[in-house]
């Protein structure tokens, strides 16, 4: 494989769908799981942009991108297939113009890993929150991505994957995974970006923004960071929420230098709220 | 080299195994490798699947190409390399976590490597240059606690905390890998019940009605099922129970982060169950619960695991007010409490006992304490077991050797 066809994902992406950066490890990363073809394991903080990755390589690579979004009840066959019993009963009694009682592909629908694997492109699958599902649920998806296809037990047949998707996967470490299925994964831990990095993301995001505001703005977050007893942690996500929030209001460098406006954008906890608080020396 | 690498790496983290290590080589052979940082990088995304270890990673890394950068150099002059080699040919580096914060690694290496082309005789007990017993960075048993440790040995090992395993078994976030056992081990504790509305098709039974209607379609729905068991955990802290705290408390964070419970409470005692059970490992008397109101609260379709060591002085099970900490209350013996539990919750309660079994030696009030609740050692094994005495209630269910193991031939 030459080294062109190697470096596909860049790492940036500013379109009208998505704002990204990825720091130039990730982007690696990324790049390496597409070309070994295995499953990228995504994990970090909540609010590091785990999920907007996969919209991100999707936009980049000028993909579709499939989303399966795991809940706690989520089966690993729910992904691949699903018959529905019930619409053919009700077939068979009252009969269909659209539908063949006695084809039984016409009662089968693929879920979001059939999709992907039913495509004539490639696709960006994205297995979203992987760690919700039973602790068993990545094990049973061991088949389906390292082979990739499945079998379809009411039509006898296997489906298998026209071109090999690329698979990102995301975790917020609720749950630990199985062995066997780390084993057949790439895995990257996203770091919480330094201040010059963040930065680059606020830039992307809110490109009218000033230089002297963001600057306030980053010290502020960066001094709430190093409150220990804050459980949970703002993030880049609220970073961005928050510097909307205050361009909004449009208030001054200023007034910002005074205080943190709009705590609450940024400190979801009233606990935390009081912690902050309590070290704050200045009106909120 | 590779080879060496990836053992070496597998000797630290015990995870890694040859199907990571040939995704390594596959990346190296479809040129995705272009330089050392890409290396770092890549190798610990294929190799290092949880960011609890990547500290583990960067010391095995840092410490792997050390060696390998100055095995590489060409001018050392190879008479001293031998005698520094006189031991072992490993040349470690420091990396006790503490300390190595502290060094300044690339300086700490561009100083050995400068030594090393000045440096062409044989130095001991000196001050700068590579040797031994001296109070240099570089060089075997000298007293400089932070630097390059040249070809370990025996000796005074002062000159650098040596990679002992041991101190990273205690910065490995291990739990977690031990917890996913036991929580697999949790789960064979399930009793399925219905519960909620009436939404799930069964499909048999409506092909059943349908055939039975005439071809004319009867849906037949049930309520979904769901596991259906109260777990209540009560744990032995304190005392003897102090070398097990580790493992109480992996099964505990097991029970606790499981969704797979419909309830799940947990209470403190010490050595033996008296009239109080508490809510914290402090044993604070006024975040207590009475047992009385324990029993009235929970009643027998809790399943109840203790977990202790059943190991106490005769008088704590026999004696009225026999508890051993200040200001007990215990009107009755200990053993009445045990029997209570026993009789209120019959087959639904298991103990687990950490100490292991040994032919030599059981306490008495071990054998008294298992013969009125079913004891299984606290092993992965001993769970599974102890979870399906619970999920039958008792049936079928017999004593296991590992049970009898050591029990005195005239206690049968």
């Amino acid at each position: 494989m030459s080294n062109a066809s190697f470096n596909q994902f860049q790492g940036n992406v500013n379109t009208d769908k998505v704002q990204y950066i990825a720091d130039p490890q990730l982007r690696n990363i990324v790049n390496v799981s597409i070309a070994l073809e295995r499953p990228l394991l995504v994990k970090g903080e909540p609010g590091t942009g785990k999920t907007l990755l996969s919209h991100a390589i999707a936009e980049a690579l000028g993909k579709r991108l499939i989303i399966w979004n795991i809940k706690s009840t989520t089966e690993a066959i729910d992904g691949c297939y699903m018959y529905d019993t019930v619409q053919r009963l009700n077939d068979s009694r009252f009969g269909s113009d659209d539908r063949d009682v006695n084809n039984i592909k016409d009662y089968i629908t693929l879920g979001p890993l059939g999709d992907a694997f039913d495509s004539e492109e490639q696709v960006v699958l994205l297995i979203d929150e992987i760690d919700k599902a039973d602790i068993e649920f990545p094990n049973d998806l061991l088949q389906e991505l390292d082979v990739m296809e499945f079998y379809i037990k009411e039509t006898k047949e296997f489906i298998k994957a026209k071109t090999r998707p690329i698979v990102i996967i995301t975790s917020n470490n609720e749950k630990e995974l199985p062995d066997a299925f780390l084993r057949r994964c790439v895995f990257h831990w996203i770091e919480f970006p330094s201040k010059k990095f963040m930065a680059e993301i606020c830039n992307l995001h809110y490109p009218n923004l000033k230089k002297n505001l963001l600057d306030q703005c980053l010290k502020h977050f960066y001094w709430l960071r190093t409150i220990t007893k804050i459980r949970k942690m703002p993030s880049t996500s609220e970073l961005l929420d928050w510097i909307g929030v205050l361009l909004k209001s449009g208030i001054s460098v200023d007034e910002l230098m005074k205080g943190i406006p709009f705590l609450g954008v940024l400190i979801k906890k009233e606990k935390d709220l009081e912690a902050v608080l309590a070290k704050a020396q200045f009106p909120t | 080299m590779f080879v060496e690498y990836f053992y070496y790496l597998k000797e630290i983290l015990p995870t890694v195994s040859i199907t990571e290590y040939m995704t390594l080589l596959q990346a190296l052979n479809k040129g995705l490798i272009h330089n050392m940082m890409d290396f770092y990088y890549i190798s610990r995304s294929i190799l290092c699947k949880n960011e609890h270890h990547f500290d583990l990673y960067d010391i095995a890394f840092a410490n792997f190409f050390k060696d390998a950068s100055i095995k590489l150099t060409d001018d050392i002059n190879q008479e001293i390399w031998k005698w520094l080699q006189k031991n072992t040919d490993i040349l470690h580096f420091p990396f006790s976590i503490r300390e190595f914060q502290n060094v300044n690694l690339e300086e700490l290496e561009r100083r050995f490597e400068q030594l090393l082309k000045e440096q062409n005789e044989r130095h001991d007990y000196g001050n700068k240059w590579i040797g031994t017993q001296g109070q240099s960075q570089f060089g075997n048993s000298g007293l400089n606690t932070m630097g390059i440790k040249v070809a370990g040995g025996v000796g005074l090992r002062r000159a650098v905390l040596i990679a002992q395993k041991r101190i990273f078994k205690d910065y490995r976030k291990d739990i977690i890998i031990g917890t996913r056992q036991i929580k697999v081990a949790l789960k064979r504790l399930r009793k399925l019940d219905d519960i909620g509305k009436l939404n799930e098709l069964n499909l048999d039974k409506t092909i059943d009605l349908t055939a039975k209607n005439g071809g004319d379609i009867d849906l037949f729905f049930e309520k979904r099922k769901k596991n259906n068991v109260k777990l209540i955990l009560l744990m032995d802290v304190g005392g003897t129970m102090d070398p097990y705290i580790h493992q109480v408390n992996l099964l505990f964070s097991a029970a606790n982060h499981m969704s797979h419970w419909k309830d799940f409470k947990y209470y403190y005692f010490h050595n033996c169950i008296y009239d109080k059970l508490y809510e914290n490992a402090a044993r604070n008397p006024k975040r207590a619960i009475d047992f009385d109101d324990f029993l009235r609260k929970y009643n027998s379709s809790y399943r109840i695991i203790i977990i202790g060591d059943q190991c106490m002085h005769r008088s704590e099970l026999k004696n009225p007010l026999g508890a051993i900490y200040d200001g007990a209350t215990n009107k009755k013996p200990g053993i009445y409490y045990i029997e209570e539990i026993a009789q209120h919750y019959k087959n639904n309660v298991v103990w687990l006992n950490p100490e292991p079994n040994t032919i030599e030696w059981m306490s008495w009030t071990r054998l008294v304490i298992s013969k009125i609740i079913p004891t299984y050692p606290f092993t992965i094994e001993g769970i599974e077991k102890a979870m399906d005495y619970l999920r039958t209630n008792g049936k079928n269910s017999y004593t296991s050797v590992e049970q009898l193991k050591g029990v005195p031939l005239a206690f049968y």
